[in-house]
């Protein structure tokens, strides 16, 4: 059972559908008690940072959240703007991030105008440490972007995926129990899926 | 990984699918959500929705279907039909819908396109442009799902959509759509010279060879499909496929 935290921002009618597919139970849910007992946590994000973070803070899902993922070791995966909370900072805005990955969260800026931000459509990754999510990920893994801003790590360790868009950024990130993919797995078909069962199964 | 983007566009009608021939005689397909389940299951890497009577009924975007598809669409999707204003398209994108298609609006109020360019990207706007050859060879441009003549010129409409911010362009080719003829491949070219944005290729196709040539003759950036995706064959029943992935790679290697 995969517990995806409601905090109120975007559609997540897709991961609870990509689930289904993949043969597990999910629920969407704003309810502190629902977070509490979760075995699982999925942290999604639409948005912008200060607005996702000032709804998290301003809810008691902040404490919860700490508590599960800090002293518990509940499984979390941050997808989209949801790994980026999971970062110290973001160029976005003002408003500390959770801070559970030492890294920060910058603003795509490009000489070339040729680049554009956002960065969106379908992008290769490749692995930059092995990680139980991103087991059985083949050569031509390939996933659908839709960012402005990416995720930068300090520490390598915490890379496990990284992409080419302009530059080299962490498209997925690890420290221990807490994930993160910048990318939009219920949007990337069969390497989504992938990745939601790899996730489903740790 | 298919380096030229192919993509399925299907045509919306109250709340079922329809394929239509030059804009007409719209042919009942399905339900739109068992369809987007196929296209869930062979791997599609886009899907296009456009709904054909949202701007001539004057109604809006039918906010609830495209709720239920896009948690059913395990793949980005965009849609285009009925979208008049900022709140329409800003609703849209909350709904989880990855790009919008602008048409009609672009005539009455192109100022949107601008706004909606500047506040979600370039990269989430495709303008569209419906375009018919007359017996004389002439293009003409339309509105309204066909209904309505634009006095304006393919080419320096195209430049004025990539002006105003469209991230894209979807052309139609009126004269071809539903008709299995192959795609008009001067329009595409005429259009792919005049824009640095990606042309998207609509109208003709019959086979993976039509699509190589309006790629290399055409110069598209991205290809749409319409009946190919939804006839076993032309003048046959509907089935929901895709061209076979790899026969395509090579159709299209460089």
């Amino acid at each position: 059972m995969i517990t995806i935290v409601d905090y109120g921002m975007g559609n997540l009618g897709s991961i609870f559908n990509m689930f289904k597919r993949v043969g597990v139970l999910s629920k969407i849910t704003s309810e502190l008690g629902d977070i509490k007992s979760a075995k699982k946590l999925l942290l999604p994000g639409v948005g912008s940072f200060d607005k996702a973070m000032q709804k998290i803070n301003n809810s008691k899902i902040r404490d919860v959240l700490d508590y599960k993922v800090l002293n518990e070791q509940t499984p979390i995966l941050g997808i989209c703007l949801g790994m980026q909370l999971l970062t110290k900072s973001s160029e976005e805005g003002k408003e500390k991030g959770l801070g559970y990955i030492d890294a920060h969260t910058m603003k795509f800026s490009f000489e070339n105008k040729n680049i554009k931000v956002p960065h969106m459509g379908w992008n290769m990754v490749l692995k930059s440490k092995n990680s139980l999510i991103t087991n059985g990920f083949v050569n031509e893994s390939r996933f659908y972007f839709v960012h402005s801003y990416y995720v930068k790590v300090q520490n390598e360790e915490n890379s496990i995926l990284k992409t080419n868009y302009g530059l080299e950024f962490d498209s997925a990130i690890q420290r221990d129990n807490i994930y993160g993919a910048q990318f939009h797995p219920e949007k990337s078909h069969k390497f989504g899926m992938k990745l939601f069962e790899n996730f489903a199964k740790i | 990984m298919l380096q030229t983007r192919v993509i399925p566009c299907l045509l919306l009608k109250d709340d079922s699918l329809f394929k239509t021939v030059n804009f007409k005689n719209p042919s009942y397909i399905g339900d739109p959500i068992n369809t987007a389940r196929i296209f869930n299951e062979l791997e599609v890497d886009e899907l296009v929705l456009l709904d054909i009577s949202a701007t001539n009924n004057e109604t809006k975007p039918n906010f609830d279907l495209l709720t239920n598809l896009a948690n059913e669409c395990f793949m980005p999707l965009a849609y285009g039909g009925g979208i008049r204003n900022f709140e329409d398209a800003k609703r849209i994108f909350q709904i989880g819908i990855e790009k919008i298609i602008i048409n009609s609006a672009s005539f009455t109020n192109p100022k949107l396109i601008r706004d909606l360019a500047d506040y979600f990207g370039n990269q989430s706007i495709v303008a569209s442009i419906d375009i018919s050859k007359n017996f004389f060879g002439k293009y003409n441009v339309f509105s309204n799902s066909g209904k309505k003549i634009q006095n304006v010129d393919p080419v320096s409409w195209s430049k004025k959509l990539e002006d105003l911010g469209a991230g894209e362009i979807l052309i139609t080719a009126i004269h071809k759509e539903g008709t299995w003829k192959g795609f008009d491949l001067k329009l595409i070219k005429m259009i792919s010279a005049a824009v640095s944005i990606p042309v998207i290729a609509n109208g003709g196709a019959s086979s993976i060879e039509d699509i190589g040539d309006v790629v290399k003759e055409g110069n598209a950036s991205a290809v749409s499909l319409g009946s190919m995706v939804v006839y076993q064959k032309k003048g046959m029943g509907v089935l929901v496929n895709f061209p076979d992935i790899e026969k395509l790679k090579n159709k299209l290697k460089k």
